[in-house]
C-alpha cells in the first residue's frame, strides 16, 4: 500500500489552481449582505425544505425514532404548500425500517456507510457495509474518504477507494464526504473535490462534512466546493451535485447558502437533485419561518421544538 | 507552471430568473432638507449671491435639494470666520481637540443609516457600499485622528508640530462624505481651521454633516463649508488667508491649482487621477483574482481614482480569466442604488455618463473587443452596464485615459518584466494590484511598480492608519497614517 507520492498533492493543486483564503471569505461575506424578502424569501424557504436530508446519526437511534423522522420528512407541516424533504439520512442498520415508511414516496433514503464517520475500517468491511445498505433499499450512500491517506499524500489510494465504493453502489447515488475540517485548508478541499469528482458519475454528490467534528459546513468551504463543481462542469460537462452538512441550523443560513448556489452555479443547481442540506434542526426553523411569513407571527416556541432529537 | 486546460467555450451556466430576489429598498429616512445654506462660523448662512442650484439624484433624475452657490464674498466671509477661529483653536489642547473629533465620530456612527441613505440618494452609489464602506470608514477616520490629536509630539519625535493655519479643501463627488472625513479629520487633529468645498453634484451629506458639527459643539468657524461650482473653488485657492490647499479630483484641475499656487507660500497636496494596473499572474488564485478585479473596477461604478481599470493578465491564463470575468458580470446586479441587493448603482451625473459613453465608443472604434452582460437598466437615471474590453493595446485611449466608470481594459503580458513595464507605462501612479501565489514576487513587484499603493491578492482596501496617495501625475502628499497627518502640520 506504499503509494505515497510526496508531490502528488502539490502537482494537483498546481493543476487545478490554488484558493486564496482571505479572498474567498470576502466573497462569501457578500452573500450574507443580500436581502431576501417577501415572495423570494418564501420561495427560498420552500426550496430549502425540499433540499433537506433530514438526518439522525446517533448511537441511540431506534426504529421508532427513525419512524418519526420519516413522518416528519414526508409531512414537515400541515400546510400542503410546504414540500416533503429530499431524503432522510440514517445509519445502515435502520435503512430497512425507513424503507417501510417511505416506499413509494418522493423522499429518498440516504445511508451513511464506509465506517462513518472515521472511515477507519478495512476497505472490504466498508464495501460490505455499502452493499448491505444498498440491498436494504438505500437510494443514496454517504461515504467518507480516507483523510489520513489524503494528508499522507496517498491521493491515488483515496481516489481508488472512492471508485470502489462507487462500483459497490451500483445504481445508487453516491455522496462523497470530504470532512473539510480535517482537510483544514481551502487548497486541500479543492484538491479533494477534484479527486472525487474525477471518478464520480453525473448526479453524484460531494459533501462537506460528517457533522461529527467541531467545524462543519461553512459558506467558505461550500464556496470552494461550488467553484470546483463549476470548473469541473465547464471542463468536462459532468454535473456534480453538492451537499453541505452540519452547522446549518437556521433558515437565514440556508438562504445564504442558496444565494451562493444561485450566484456560482446558477439555476441548474437550484433543485434537490443538485443541492442538498444535511441537517436536522434546520427543518424546524424553515417551517417556523414559513409559518411566520404566512401568518405574520411566530408560533409558540413549543409548536416546533428547537431540539434536533424531537420530531 | 501548469498549462491550464482550456474550458469548452460552448458550455455555459444558466444565470436566469428561477429564483429572483424581490426588490429590497432601504426605507430609512434620509432627512434631506429642501434647501441648504452655507455653513459659516457655526451657522447656516444664506449665500450673499442669493443663488441656489439644484442637486439631482442620479438614480432617478429627481431633484434632491437646493444647494447654495457661494460667491467670492461668501468665501471671504468663510475665511474671516476660519481666521478668527484659528487663534483659539490652534491653542486648544490636543486632548480637547481630540474630544471634539471623538464626538463627531460617534455622532456619525449614531446616524450612520441616515447618512448612508442620503449619500446613496445624492450620489447614486449602491446602499450596500455607502452603508458598509463610506460611512463606517468616514467615522473610522475621525476616530483615528482623534487619537492623534494629543499625541502629535510622537509624530515627529524630538520636534514640535504646529498647525498651518486656515486650510482650503476641495473634494470630489465620488466619495463625498469619506473624502470630507479624510480632509477634515487630520486638519482638526493638528489644530488647523478649515474651509471645505464639496463637489457641485454631491453636497448633501457635507451639509448634513454640519448639523453633526453643531451637535458636537465644535467652536464656530473651525469648520466652514461652502458649496458651489468651479468658481467657488477658484475663490478658495486664490484667497490670501489660505495656508494650504488640499485637493482631490481630476489631474487637469490639479495642474491648474498647482500653476495658480506657484510663487505663493501656500502648501499644496494633490490626490488626482489614476489608471491603475491590476496584474494577474498565471499562478494566482483565479476565482479570487476575478473577484478582486470586479471589486477593483466596478466598486462605486468605477468612480474611484485608484480603480484597477487596466487588467494585465498573463497570456497563459488570459482566456480563463476573461471567461470567468464574463460569467461573474452576468450576476452583478445593476439598478436602483437604494436596493440593498444592488451591486452597481447609478453614474454620478449625466456629464460623467456622456464621458464614459464617449470613451467606450472610442474603444470600439480603435478595435478593442467589447463585452457587456445583458442587463436591464432602469429607464430613468444615469446607468451604464459593466463593460469589459479585450484585445486592448497600450496605445488605445481606453488604456491611457482615466474613464472613471465601470469599464475595464484587458491587456496581456508574458513575463514579470513586461508586466512592470506595461504597468508603469502611464502618466499616473496612484495604485496597483498584484495577484500571485508567490510571496517573493509580491515583494519584488511592489518595489518596481511606480504606484503609491500596491495591493497584493486584494484590491481597494483602505484603513485610516495606512497612508494613501500617488506618484507622478496622480499627485503628491498622503492621506491617512502619520504621513497624512504631517501634511497638515509644520515642524518647528
Amino acid at each position: 500500500m506504499a503509494r505515497s507520492n510526496p508531490i502528488a498533492l502539490r502537482s494537483l493543486i498546481s493543476e487545478i489552481g490554488p484558493v486564496d483564503q482571505v479572498g474567498i471569505e470576502e466573497r462569501v461575506a457578500k452573500y450574507t449582505t443580500r436581502s431576501i424578502k417577501k415572495a423570494s424569501k418564501v420561495q427560498a424557504l420552500k426550496l430549502a425544505v425540499s433540499m433537506v436530508d433530514l438526518t439522525t446519526l446517533e448511537g441511540k437511534d431506534t426504529p421508532g425514532k427513525v419512524a418519526s423522522l420519516c413522518l416528519k420528512a414526508l409531512h414537515p407541516h400541515d400546510d400542503p404548500s410546504i414540500p416533503s424533504t429530499a431524503a432522510v439520512c440514517v445509519y445502515p442498520r435502520l435503512v430497512k425500517h425507513a424503507k417501510k415508511l417511505l416506499r413509494g414516496s418522493s423522499v429518498k433514503i440516504a445511508s451513511v456507510a464506509t465506517a462513518f464517520p472515521s472511515g477507519q475500517a478495512p476497505l472490504a468491511t466498508r464495501l460490505a457495509e455499502v452493499r448491505a445498505a444498498v440491498s436494504d433499499g438505500a437510494d443514496e450512500i454517504d461515504m467518507v474518504i480516507s483523510r489520513g491517506a489524503f494528508l499522507a499524500g496517498e491521493l491515488a489510494l483515496v481516489q481508488d477507494e472512492i471508485a470502489a465504493v462507487r462500483d459497490a453502489c451500483g445504481k445508487t447515488t453516491l455522496k462523497v464526504i470530504l470532512e473539510t475540517s480535517e482537510l483544514e485548508t481551502y487548497d486541500n478541499i479543492r484538491a479533494a473535490s477534484f479527486l472525487a469528482m474525477r471518478v464520480l458519475r453525473p448526479g453524484d454528490f460531494i459533501k462537506t462534512s460528517t457533522g461529527k467534528t467541531s467545524s462543519n459546513a461553512t459558506l467558505g468551504n461550500n464556496q470552494v466546493m461550488l467553484e470546483a463543481i463549476r470548473d469541473f462542469y465547464l471542463e468536462t460537462g459532468t454535473e456534480i451535485a453538492m451537499k453541505p452538512a452540519g452547522g446549518i441550523r437556521t433558515a437565514k443560513q440556508a438562504i445564504q447558502f442558496l444565494i451562493a448556489v444561485k450566484e456560482t452555479l446558477g439555476d441548474a443547481w437550484l433543485n434537490n437533485a443538485r443541492y442538498r442540506f444535511g441537517a436536522s434542526a434546520l427543518l424546524n426553523d424553515l417551517v417556523r419561518q414559513l409559518a411566520k411569513e404566512k401568518t405574520g407571527a411566530y408560533q409558540a416556541p413549543y409548536t416546533l421544538s428547537e431540539a434536533s432529537g424531537s420530531y | 507552471m501548469p498549462a491550464k486546460r482550456p474550458n469548452n467555450p460552448a458550455r455555459e451556466l444558466l444565470f436566469g430568473d428561477l429564483w429572483e430576489y424581490d426588490p429590497a429598498p432601504e426605507t430609512a429616512p434620509a432627512h434631506i432638507a429642501p434647501r441648504y445654506d452655507l455653513f459659516i462660523n457655526g451657522q447656516f448662512t444664506a449665500p450673499k449671491s442669493k443663488k441656489w442650484f439644484d442637486s439631482i439624484s442620479p438614480g432617478n433624475e429627481q431633484k434632491v435639494s437646493e444647494i447654495a452657490l457661494a460667491n467670492e464674498a461668501d468665501v471671504n466671509a468663510a475665511f474671516a470666520a476660519a481666521t478668527a477661529a484659528f487663534s483659539k483653536w490652534s491653542k486648544t489642547s490636543g486632548a480637547e481637540r481630540g474630544k471634539y473629533l471623538y464626538r463627531i465620530a460617534r455622532l456619525l456612527q449614531d446616524r450612520a443609516r441616515e447618512f448612508a441613505v442620503a449619500e446613496t440618494i445624492d450620489g447614486g452609489k449602491p446602499i450596500r457600499e455607502s452603508r458598509d464602506f463610506d460611512v463606517p470608514v468616514a467615522a473610522a477616520h475621525f476616530f483615528y485622528h482623534a487619537g492623534w490629536a494629543d499625541k502629535l509630539a510622537y509624530a515627529a519625535p524630538g520636534r514640535t508640530l504646529a498647525p498651518l493655519g486656515v486650510v482650503g479643501q476641495i473634494i470630489p463627488w465620488n466619495f463625498p462624505l469619506l473624502m470630507l472625513a479624510w480632509k477634515i479629520a487630520p486638519a482638526l487633529a493638528c489644530g488647523n481651521t478649515v474651509i471645505l468645498k464639496p463637489a457641485e453634484t454631491t453636497s448633501v451629506t457635507a451639509m448634513k454633516f454640519c448639523s453633526i458639527l453643531q451637535d458636537a459643539g465644535l467652536p464656530p468657524g473651525v469648520v466652514n463649508i461652502v458649496t458651489g461650482a468651479g468658481d467657488t473653488g477658484t475663490n478658495i485657492i486664490h484667497h490670501p488667508a489660505a495656508a494650504k490647499i488640499a485637493f482631490t479630483g481630476s489631474t487637469a484641475i490639479g495642474k491648474f491649482i498647482q500653476r495658480t499656487l506657484a510663487g505663493t507660500d501656500k502648501r499644496l497636496t494633490l490626490e488626482l487621477g489614476g489608471k491603475a494596473a491590476n496584474i494577474v499572474f498565471e499562478d494566482a488564485p483565479i476565482d479570487q483574482a476575478v473577484e478582486g478585479i470586479v471589486n477593483g473596477i466596478f466598486f462605486n461604478q468605477g468612480h474611484v481614482c485608484c480603480a484597477g481599470s487596466r487588467l494585465l493578465v498573463q497570456e497563459s491564463v488570459a482566456d480563463e480569466v476573461l471567461r470567468k470575468l464574463k460569467m461573474r458580470l452576468r450576476h452583478l446586479r445593476v439598478g436602483d442604488p437604494l436596493d440593498k441587493n444592488t451591486d452597481i448603482g447609478a453614474i454620478n451625473s449625466r456629464k460623467q455618463l456622456e464621458k464614459i459613453q464617449e470613451l467606450v465608443k472610442s474603444g470600439v472604434q480603435e478595435g478593442a473587443e467589447i463585452h457587456q452582460p445583458a442587463c436591464k437598466l432602469p429607464k430613468r437615471g444615469f446607468y451604464f452596464a459593466p463593460t469589459l474590453f479585450s484585445n486592448v493595446s497600450l496605445s488605445h485611449r481606453i488604456a491611457r485615459e482615466e474613464i472613471f466608470g465601470p469599464v475595464l481594459s484587458i491587456l496581456t503580458f508574458r513575463t514579470p518584466e513586461e508586466a512592470v513595464e506595461k504597468a508603469n507605462n502611464t502618466p499616473y501612479g496612484l495604485s496597483a494590484g498584484v495577484w500571485t501565489d508567490k510571496g517573493s514576487r509580491i515583494l519584488k513587484m511592489s518595489t518596481e511598480l511606480k504606484a503609491g499603493v500596491v495591493w497584493a491578492n486584494t484590491y481597494n482596501k483602505f484603513d485610516p492608519a495606512s497612508p494613501f496617495g500617488g506618484y507622478k501625475e496622480s499627485g503628491f502628499g498622503r492621506e491617512g497614517g502619520k504621513q497624512g497627518l504631517l501634511d497638515y502640520a509644520q515642524i518647528v
